[in-house]
């Protein structure tokens, strides 16, 4: 009998090699690509909500239910029969406790599991691409500014120049068409020589700065707030997707206005009237205190619920033409939670007298977190398609 | 492995088999936790790749970390038969383990169910379902993983719809009806032969195509695979994989209750009349026995659920005491858990283990029924019906490919959860490729219909 023995106990060949693979972490990865791919069918709706975003991540978590391979089952009775086991009468009463957990079951059978809740991770970076591809969001134009800033290329040859850009199979073509005419001479000599030459060209700006302004008055409540917050935070994915550098300004306003930092700009809330020309003469004292719009794109994105106080319509229309002269895009959300005014405010007709003049310009009211994806679309679809703000200077 | 465990291993077959065991050779294998686990979630130790193990396998997981389970053994019946040790296993839980699995092995070559799906699935099924599993590692090399995951998308969603009455390899439905009726000596065919005796009336061989399916067919897996029309024979494939894996998990679930009580009780009896085991080993292996066949956790005075361990151990006990023992061998193999529970749970027992019925409602408030046996019987095999799952049939394939599936809901006493039907429907029309109509009826119990596409 001994020597039919031979794997008692002990392990076999193929134990060695069980720690190594796992085919259950196999099949778990697979089904974290499934919730992976169904988040990402519905991501607009699932990242629409504000609390996606966790200051300044690159990731951002979603909670999401474990995915259920289905089977037929029988409606869920209103009454549920059983059988238990224990100290317990006839006519006893009690309340479910936590649903029991079966033991490690072999084949089909308990399959009622508790509901687990899993977090996934997602880089913001793969989020934006997989929206702009659903969304068919076109890609943004870097504008060519009245660009100051230059590049030299090269361009052309001549016969004179530095050793250093002497191109020697040029040269070496020039005396081979110069030996086919008779009596030439047979080696090189300085007319056949070729210098490469370099021109300056104009560079494409890639530095953007993007102002968010933000009217935090006493009609604006958190929940505007919020809303303005989650869609400030998608415009600036999407144009980090088109500049190399990307610069962000916060201007908040009441009666007067502030530049702030990034976390505080959320923060802040002020009591008092609406003065949007304040806001605005603010972000154009910032250009041209720091800013020359030769190098770099200018946007502005305003979020307000539109109550400019009527006094200062004309002042708030001259500071927002004069930004808009020199922008690449000045968008306008409209945040009213609740009341849906459709951009009939005074802020609203400010903006839509600037889109008429043929500014690139572009308003959309925000009523609730399903409107953000809208927001994003509607603007960098107007962006795009805006009329190009100045033509670029032939060189 | 503990050392010192093998010496046991021979004392302990010769033991089982003075007292009556018969099994066959059974080879042990120590494991590390994390594969016992995936053979848990498996259900078999090499088994196909799908994403919905990989859900079961979290819910190890978790269990495992808030110390819910603990897997001392798994038995895979066959000749020789193949026993998964937990290499964490201590001294006196092998001892156990060994009597426990070596009851498992007399059962599972003497019950005539699992005798009888052997013989259809051949007692090598560890090795099939690894053969399975790397026929769909090809496919999926072959025709893409998406393809394949669609298919077994499918075939598992349907691993409950098999009907293991039938042999695993069965023929197709003859293609015509064997007796016409319609060409019975009718007035017409009595003048036809009149008229010219030569033709000979009956000479004309008029043969009518059987309907499809002959008779509503329960067999969903099989039916799909030699049926659907337009399925390529790799996804047949797939089905025919899964379905012969149903044939081997039938009898495990089908007498999971009288299986695991006869193993408990061999172990319990092994160990007492095994004068070898030192007394330490032997107390410790008498505690973890206990564990594993109490009747509720140890915390709650009320289960609302019945330990199949502790259940099938205390109805064996009260058989061999009152019986002996060739009348419990009689029954261990006659007896499936629907006979071994109708026949064999008396009043008298029900109450000494305080079992009971309830009703629960959508609330969460929990009222216990009065006693009625029969009932109580039926409440105790209610989640084990039709291989756990509702009955759904196969009943006409209409002419352009539709498929028509009805669900027997005056067995059932309900209707189907639409949501989950609905999502079935969805994958298996991917294989089907035609439509697909579902009957059932709704809350009101009035006819329902539900298509795909």
């Amino acid at each position: 009998m001994d020597e039919e023995r031979g794997n008692r106990g002990e392990p076999s060949d193929a134990a060695q090699w069980y720690e190594l693979f796992s085919r259950g972490a196999r099949d778990w990865l697979r089904h974290d690509e499934k919730v992976r791919e169904a988040v990402r069918a519905n991501l607009p709706e699932m990242i629409a909500g504000g609390d996606v975003i966790n200051g300044g991540a690159r990731t951002v978590r979603v909670p999401v239910r474990m995915l259920e391979h289905y089977h037929f089952r029988l409606r869920r009775p209103e009454e549920q029969q059983g059988a238990g086991q224990g100290k317990a009468k006839p006519g006893d009463v009690f309340s479910a406790p936590g649903r029991e957990q079966g033991q490690g079951e072999k084949g089909p059978g308990g399959r009622d599991e508790g509901e687990v809740q899993l977090l996934l991770e997602f880089k913001i970076d793969d989020i934006v691409d997989w929206l702009w591809e659903a969304m068919k969001l076109p890609n943004l134009k870097a504008r060519v500014g009245p660009s100051e800033e230059t590049d030299w290329i090269r361009e052309g040859w001549d016969r004179h120049g530095a050793r250093s850009r002497l191109d020697r199979r040029r040269s070496f073509k020039e005396l081979v068409k110069r030996r086919a005419a008779p009596g030439a001479t047979q080696t090189f000599i300085d007319e056949d020589l070729r210098y490469r030459q370099l021109a300056r060209r104009r560079q494409p700006a890639l530095h953007a700065v993007v102002f968010f302004m933000l009217d935090v008055s006493g009609s604006m409540s958190d929940r505007d707030r919020k809303l303005a917050k989650t869609f400030f935070f998608w415009v600036v994915q999407g144009l980090r997707r088109e500049y190399r550098s990307l610069e962000t300004l916060f201007v908040a306003h009441t009666t007067e206005a502030w530049e702030f930092n990034e976390p505080d700009f959320f923060q802040v809330s002020g009591t008092g009237g609406t003065v949007a020309s304040t806001g605005l003469a603010k972000v154009r004292e910032i250009i041209d205190a720091r800013y020359n719009p030769g190098r770099c794109n200018i946007y502005l994105f305003y979020a307000s619920d539109g109550d400019n106080s009527v006094s200062d319509a004309a002042d708030a229309r001259s500071a927002l033409s004069a930004i808009a002269a020199d922008a690449c895009f000045t968008g306008y959300v409209e945040v009213s939670s609740g009341l849906s005014r459709q951009l009939a405010t005074e802020t609203g007709k400010l903006f839509a007298e600037l889109q008429a003049a043929g500014c690139a310009a572009g308003s959309y009211a925000l009523n609730d977190f399903e409107d953000v994806w809208g927001a994003v679309r509607h603007f960098f679809t107007a962006e795009a398609q805006a009329p190009e703000s100045q033509a670029p200077d032939s060189p | 492995m503990s050392e010192g465990w093998q010496s046991y291993v021979r004392r302990i077959e010769e033991l089982a088999a003075r007292s009556g065991l018969e099994f066959h050779r059974v080879d042990f294998e120590a494991v590390p936790d994390s594969f016992m686990m995936e053979i848990a979630v498996y259900g078999l130790p090499v088994r196909m790749p799908h994403w919905s193990f990989g859900v079961r396998y979290i819910y190890q997981l978790i269990q495992r970390h808030m110390g819910h389970s603990r897997l001392f053994e798994v038995v895979f019946p066959g000749n020789p038969g193949h026993a998964y040790l937990a290499a964490s296993n201590g001294l006196a839980e092998n001892i156990l383990v060994t009597a426990h699995v070596l009851g498992h092995a007399d059962f599972a070559r003497n019950n005539l169910l699992f005798r009888r799906c052997q013989e259809q699935v051949s007692e090598h099924i560890v090795e099939h379902a690894a053969n399975h599993a790397r026929q769909i590692q090809q496919a999926i090399e072959t025709h893409g993983a998406q393809r394949v995951e669609a298919a077994l998308d499918a075939a598992l969603a349907l691993e409950q719809h098999v009907d293991v009455d039938q042999p695993l390899r069965r023929e197709r439905y003859p293609e015509f009806l064997v007796d016409p009726k319609v060409l019975v000596e009718d007035q017409f065919r009595k003048r036809f032969a009149a008229l010219e005796p030569l033709a000979g009336g009956s000479a004309i061989e008029v043969k009518k195509r059987a309907p499809l399916p002959p008779h509503p067919e329960r067999d969903l897996l099989w039916f799909v695979a030699n049926y659907a029309p337009e399925m390529e024979s790799w996804e047949r494939d797939i089905f025919l994989a899964v379905r012969e894996e149903s044939f081997y998990f039938y009898p495990v679930f089908a007498t999971q209750i009288m299986n695991e009580g006869w193993a408990s009780y061999w172990h319990a009896r092994l160990l007492r009349e095994a004068d070898f085991i030192p007394q330490q080993a032997y107390l410790d292996a008498i505690k973890c026995h206990s564990d594993v066949v109490r009747p509720v956790a140890a915390e709650t005075q009320v289960a609302l659920s019945i330990n199949p361990y502790h259940l099938g151990f205390a109805m064996w006990e009260k058989i061999v005491e009152k019986n002996g023992l060739p009348a419990a061998r009689a029954i261990m193999q006659q007896d499936d858990d629907f006979s071994f529970v109708r026949n064999q749970l008396t009043r008298e027992l029900a109450d000494e283990l305080g079992l009971f019925r309830y009703s629960a409602r959508s609330d969460g408030q929990i009222k216990v029924l009065e006693q009625d046996l029969t009932a109580l019987h039926e409440a105790v095999l209610a989640p084990k019906y039709n291989f756990g799952a509702p009955i759904v049939c196969a009943s006409h394939v209409r002419n352009d490919g539709t498929l028509e599936l009805t669900h027997d809901s005056s067995v059932d006493g309900r209707g189907l959860d639409l949501e989950r039907s609905r999502k079935v429907l969805d994958y298996l029309q991917r294989v089907w490729r035609r439509p697909i109509v579902l009957t059932t009826v709704n809350q009101a119990g009035s006819a329902l219909e539900l298509t795909a596409p």
